[in-house]
């Protein structure tokens, strides 16, 4: 029995799940009694798989291969349910990011394991079943789903999770598993990455804007109190639709999901299908001129006003903090 | 080219959401019900790949009981084909994808297009483990999708950008906005939709490997605290100090 936890990097450098992950799976490890190991593929330095030791990890498994410098969902779900049944892991642990929505349900099939995608809270071990919080109905409840097979995946929901660090020592091993060349049917023939940008599914926090700001033309002020914050820019579903935004940036229940520790919405009145999208949230604060707009129910600081008087005012005001501390 | 779009019956998305029975089951007393729209948008790009029955057919696939057939319908007079109802009630994805999985495997689809997820369950499961059962590439999370010959070239989300991969047919793709705006059916639609066929076909035995045994809706937050439009410096103040976000 151990955790086995898929470890994402993007260009060798280990992502902010990734230490997500490796806490909550080092966590669930301790309350089994048993190891938490990694798994990580592509081309990652050792000192920075190293890394992962500060938070539980005792093993590392790296697959490395010239043909898996890019992402194929076929292989790696291949590779990482290889590295599963060679640890006997019984709990497969991965961060429900892009890739890893895409990666967990064919493992999840390969081990005949029940799978639980956007876990909230660490699982619950009983006689014959598992539970694990998760959100449902887009944010709108909270679910307990129970697992019933003897292997389990669950994928867990991005900023859901306090990263606890709990230093052990590691030791990395080459992992060289047997990969069918049928499984790499999909390639990769192009990436392109907005590096100025904060990814908005991983951002603590995130400004986001609606309507109200009356077109795309008045997103600069938006963007700067982005930059001065260090948060990702998001939108609700008119904008986008509009074209004012670009569709990455809707969030909502059709769009992206978001938890943020501090969630701004300016100008967005907070139609259910938005609050959908940000309930789980830490903080939420609204800047809306109309003191009915449904968003200040759900929020914790509101500021009724024009958002072109106070958001400039907010920018100023942020600069000088950010200054004085 | 024959394209299989798997559709979810799921509540309106201005649904308020209440549990029923002790909060073990969602209350579905009073809830309209529609396609799940990520599954219009798979259904829409199907029906543009086909150019109205030119090139090829598109059918759609449902797990669900007689309940969902207005929804199948609707389906249909947006420009499906024909349609598949798998008489079962959907326990969870392995189970639906197991039923879908099924019908596939005897068909011989070009292109299989699902929702990037439903919105009621949110699971992201059914596209990746159809893929897995088929033995085929799933991409489960697509902005755009172009097909040319046998060759898919789509374009995925990654955290903070984009990724354009090509495969080569069949493939399963879980479809997200953009790939195509959602058709509303028009009345030539609607009228053809009656006579089109909608085959039952019985689900197989799959055991279900989980269970929604809970629910809870989330925590209401406290009174908001307002904020004088003049005192902005309050907000950051209060942001450090007592929400300890900044």
């Amino acid at each position: 029995m151990s955790v086995l936890v898929y470890i994402e990097n993007t260009e060798g450098l280990l992502k902010k799940s990734a230490f997500e992950v490796a806490s909550y799976a080092s966590q669930i490890a301790n309350l089994q009694q048993t190891q938490a190991v990694a798994i990580s593929i592509g081309d990652v330095a050792d000192t920075e798989l190293q890394k992962l030791e500060n938070y539980g990890i005792s093993k590392v498994l790296t697959v490395t291969n010239d043909n898996l410098k890019s992402f194929i969902n076929q292989a790696y779900a291949s590779i990482i349910a290889a590295g599963a049944q060679k640890e006997g892991a019984d709990i497969v642990v991965l961060s429900n990011s892009f890739s890893g929505k895409g990666l967990a349900p064919r493992i999840a099939t390969k081990l005949e394991a029940g799978l639980v995608s956007g876990a909230i809270s660490i699982p619950t071990f009983n006689a014959d079943s598992t539970e694990v919080k998760r959100t449902a109905f887009s944010s709108k409840a909270i679910a307990t789903v129970t697992i019933t097979s003897p292997i389990k995946v669950i994928t867990l929901s991005p900023n859901a999770f306090e990263v606890e660090e709990h230093k052990v020592s590691a030791q990395i091993e080459n992992f060289v598993p047997e990969i069918a060349t049928t499984d790499f049917n999909t390639i990769v023939k192009e990436i392109v990455r907005a590096t100025d940008k904060i990814s908005l599914p991983e951002a603590e926090i995130v400004v986001s804007a609606g309507r109200g700001l009356k077109g795309p033309e008045n997103w600069g002020m938006i963007e700067e109190l982005a930059d001065v914050l260090g948060a990702a820019t998001a939108c609700s579903k008119p904008v986008s639709d509009a074209g004012w935004r670009p569709h990455a940036e809707h969030v909502g229940q059709t769009g992206i999901v978001v938890s943020p520790n501090l969630y701004i919405a300016i100008g967005i009145s907070g139609a259910i299908q938005h609050l959908a999208g940000v309930s789980s949230s830490k903080t939420i604060v609204v800047i809306n001129k109309d003191p009915e707009a449904p968003f200040f129910k759900v929020a914790d600081y509101g500021i009724v006003g024009d958002a072109f008087v106070v958001v400039p005012q907010l920018i100023a005001a942020l600069k000088t903090y950010k200054g004085n501390s | 080219m024959k394209i299989l779009v798997c559709i979810s019956n799921v509540p309106d998305t201005t649904s308020k959401i209440t549990f029923t029975n002790n909060n073990s089951e969602f209350n579905n007393t009073g809830i309209q019900y529609i396609i799940n729209p990520y599954d219009e948008i798979a259904l829409s790009k199907a029906v543009d790949l086909v150019n109205g029955g030119a090139d090829g057919t598109v059918t759609v696939i449902n797990v669900g009981d007689v309940s969902t057939e207005p929804t199948i319908r609707k389906a249909l007079a947006i420009g499906a084909d024909q349609a598949i109802r798998v008489n079962a009630t959907p326990k969870d994805a392995w189970f639906v994808a197991n039923q879908i999985a099924e019908y596939a495997k005897s068909n011989d689809f070009d292109l299989i297009l699902t929702g990037r997820e439903s919105i009621d369950y949110n699971g992201a499961q059914v596209p990746a483990m159809l893929g897995e059962l088929l033995s085929i590439p799933s991409v489960s999370i697509a902005k755009k999708l172009t097909i040319e010959g046998n060759e898919a070239t789509i374009e995925r989300e990654i955290e903070g950008g984009k990724e354009v991969l090509t495969a080569n047919l069949p493939v399963v793709v879980g479809t997200a906005e953009g790939v195509a705006e959602p058709k509303i059916p028009n009345m030539r639609g609607i009228m053809g939709a009656r006579s089109k066929p909608l085959e039952i076909v019985e689900p197989i035995a799959v055991a279900a490997l989980t269970s929604f045994s809970h629910y809870e809706t989330p925590a209401i937050r406290s009174n908001v605290k307002l904020i004088e439009e003049s005192n902005v410096n309050e907000l950051v103040n209060l942001l450090h100090t007592e929400a300890k976000v900044i």
